[in-house]
């Protein structure tokens, strides 16, 4: 196998791909939680994506890609085989769950990605946690069959009530809460909305929840200061702060609109890519 | 011949053009104006020049050969000394250095262009593609951290002594500040790549995507290799702490200049976007402000430099403002930044406040204080703050025994050794921000140091040959 040669790729839900590469540097050292930046060819933009799963024994790591944008549409172009042109990490911190017993992980949408891993360790380590997984209808539900295996209890629910129940993660969220389970600590990854809605839920328990922010970046070594957020008044790097941090004192606002910065020049190139350019 | 009295200076694109474009600004002389530029040397035998050149460079000599019709023989004399001298040539603050000490500075009608010299023969050297051979290999292992300046030049003598020396760098691309900071038009990605590759023929593997204290552990590398030099710069921006400052729109000079030097953010088609305002307030004056606000001006933004200084104590090169001055970027010196205001999420302008220049401060500069009530707005809709930066924290984060200053930078001693056994540094990461020629410097200090180790320790024969004097060169 060559350097970030594609090992294997699949559907794993509608325009959401998993990609297994080879690429043991990164393996050899990768924990959940950790992203890397991927370059699909010599003249492409550096995207961060969260490692999901890797095999250090093998040298591969996995990330799972919604296609929503120029790049991640480059990358669903490719094959297994094809060799890309970066692949570097892991980058970040490794989750760090270890203080807490009883877990609860919420996943929305991609966020399933990096709650998968988690609750795969958490299973490991014989603290099985609860998972509230949420899609906006059964066609961007993952990882249902290993969720199922994985953790404790299952809770899923999608928008339009296509699988599992009808509504938003938070439904869940709250009614645990109301029932008293308590929760050392939630994990809550997916879309920026969902995870300041899961805050603003249980910021009113005083449960403390983790989450995990995917922000714009260039190197992700800290070198730009692109994935600057503001964190209990402090300006943080997600590469190399976090990319998780104490979700009841993000700023969500910011970081909203800090995510949609290059929004224009992200829809010409897309157009580009697609021949709808004008 | 009888040598002009005046200094040559650079032939450069007329500004009017290049802000329309990313050539290079400085057109290098032609052999006429070298040769005429050479004579105006004086040979003085205690060469005063030399002191003010952090690697040493023999100056009067390789002059004196490009003189004598010999540039073949003034690359090599350059050479000795300097690894990257076609880069030198382009970026080192002469005025401060070399040219600072040349007696006919004052009174002779400039000191001699020494920089400019420079980089002529370099250019001649690179243009005839002459390639360093690779030596053999004396048995002895280095690992260099960052492929910036200080460990090019570190990697390059350890292995010119015979040294196996493998480089990692973060970046997919191999150069460091070379290619993320310092911007086409001042110093070509074609130049640093010829440099690059100079330093790989001399038998230096170079490792990209390797991002040392996550992909590969310091104290793995302490194990594998006979010795460790950190060279991983300073790469953490500073911000300035006021309102506004996580706008969209305001970006760090180095975010803003990798997107555009490293990522070809300035290329039409390119996938890499950049913020491109039209009204553009950067934040400082040193080369890195001068860089980002050239850039700015060429892709296409009216530019304002903001400096809470007056022009006397702006940091950057003379020529680097001058050109800025010539390509239009307004300065609005004695001004500083209070507040960034912003408009859906957006910059719409900046709040400043007029300073006046009070006591010396601890840097002998004086040190500027607020004038009460002259706050005013300025509109823009990009902001770029270049106020420096320090080192990153991610190889002390996960190597803790390694020494660090309050502000984040390696301690070791002028030799680049630090605390741990076997590990040196240099460049920024040791010194905080400075320029490519000290980190070259610290580079080769660290590389003789190295190697005197490694005679100490049986590993090489001799220091200053690496112990390779019956091998002879072999391709």
């Amino acid at each position: 196998m060559e350097k970030y040669e594609i090992v294997s790729k699949r559907t794993l839900a509608d325009r959401v791909n998993e990609y297994v590469v080879y690429a043991p540097s990164v393996a050899r050292h990768c924990l959940a939680g950790q992203f890397v930046i991927l370059r699909v060819d010599d003249d492409g933009e550096r995207v961060p994506f969260t490692v999901c799963d890797y095999d250090r024994a093998v040298g591969t790591v996995s990330i799972l890609v919604q296609e929503v944008g120029y790049t991640t549409m480059k990358l669903a172009e490719t094959k297994v085989g094809d060799r890309l042109a970066d692949f570097v990490g892991p980058l970040g911190n490794p989750t760090d769950l270890s203080a807490y017993k009883r877990i609860l992980l919420v996943g929305g949408g991609i966020g399933a990605a990096v709650i998968y891993p988690q609750a795969k360790q958490l299973f490991s380590e014989n603290r099985a946690a609860d998972v509230v997984l949420g899609a906006r209808n059964v066609s961007l539900v993952m990882y249902e069959e290993e969720f199922r295996k994985y953790c404790k209890n299952f809770h899923l629910i999608t928008d339009d009530g296509s699988s599992g129940r009808k509504g938003f993660v938070t439904d869940i969220v709250r009614e645990l809460l109301e029932k008293g389970v308590g929760y050392d600590a939630v994990f809550a990854v997916g879309p920026l909305g969902m995870m300041r809605a899961v805050c603003n839920v249980t910021r009113e328990f005083g449960v403390h929840t983790v989450v995990s922010m995917n922000s714009l970046m260039v190197d992700g070594t800290g070198m730009c200061g692109c994935c600057r957020i503001t964190v209990g008044g402090k300006i943080r790097y997600a590469c190399i702060d976090g990319p998780e941090f104490d979700g009841h004192e993000v700023d969500f606002d910011e970081a909203a609109s800090r995510a949609v910065m290059y929004r224009e020049a992200e829809k010409e190139h897309v157009c580009r890519l697609r021949g709808t350019a004008k | 011949m009888k040598a002009d009295f005046q200094r040559h200076e650079m032939p450069t694109q007329n500004p009017a053009v290049r802000i329309g474009n990313f050539d290079e600004v400085a057109l290098g002389y032609t052999e006429e104006l070298a040769l005429a530029e050479a004579a105006r040397c004086l040979n003085c035998k205690d060469a005063p020049c030399m002191q003010g050149c952090p690697v040493n460079v023999h100056i009067p000599k390789f002059i004196a050969a490009l003189r004598a019709g010999k540039p073949d023989e003034s690359a090599e004399i350059l050479l000795a000394d300097n690894n990257l001298p076609a880069i030198c040539g382009r970026v080192c603050p002469q005025e401060n250095q070399c040219e600072k000490f040349c007696v006919r500075r004052e009174k002779a009608g400039g000191s001699v262009a020494i920089g400019n010299l420079e980089r002529f023969v370099a250019d001649y050297a690179s243009a005839r593609n002459v390639m360093p051979s690779c030596k053999s290999s004396c048995g002895a292992k280095v690992a260099v951290v960052g492929s910036g300046p200080a460990s090019l030049s570190c990697a390059a003598d350890l292995a010119k002594a015979g040294v196996k020396v493998t480089v990692f760098e973060a970046l997919h691309k191999a150069g460091g500040v070379l290619v993320y900071g310092i911007p086409e038009f001042r110093l070509p990605k074609s130049v640093v790549g010829k440099e690059i590759e100079k330093v790989a023929a001399l038998g230096v593997d170079i490792e990209t995507n390797v991002v040392v204290g996550k992909t590969v552990f310091v104290e793995e590398l302490l194990a594998g290799y006979d010795a460790v030099f950190i060279g991983s710069g300073a790469g953490l921006p500073s911000f300035l702490g006021i309102k506004g400052e996580t706008l969209d729109g305001v970006s760090s000079a180095n975010e803003f200049l990798t997107r555009v030097n490293l990522m070809k953010a300035y290329k039409d088609g390119a996938v890499t976007p950049v913020q491109r305002g039209k009204n553009v307030v950067v934040v400082g004056a040193g080369n890195v402000a001068m860089d980002a606000a050239r850039t700015a001006r060429r892709l296409g933004a009216e530019v304002t430099l903001v400096y809470r200084r007056s022009r006397a104590e702006m940091p950057a090169r003379k020529e680097e403002i001058l050109h800025a001055e010539e390509e239009g970027i307004k300065f609005e010196l004695l001004t500083n930044p209070v507040e960034i205001l912003g408009e859906n999420g957006f910059v719409r302008g900046m709040k400043c406040v007029r300073m006046q220049l009070g006591e010396p401060d601890a840097s002998g500069r004086r040190r500027p204080v607020e004038l009460a009530g002259s706050e005013f707005e300025m509109a823009c809709d990009e902001v770029i703050v270049a106020l420096g930066t320090t080192p990153n924290p991610i190889i002390k984060r996960s190597f803790p025994a390694l020494e660090t200053t309050s502000k984040g930078t390696i301690v070791a001693d002028e030799n680049g050794r630090t605390s741990v056994d076997g590990l040196y540094a240099g460049g920024d990461a040791m010194t905080g921000a400075a320029t490519v020629i000290l980190a070259m410097g610290a580079g080769k200090r660290s590389a003789k140091a190295i190697l005197r180790m490694l005679e100490e320790k049986g590993k090489i024969k001799c220091a200053e040959c690496g112990g390779n004097s019956d091998g002879g060169n072999v391709k």
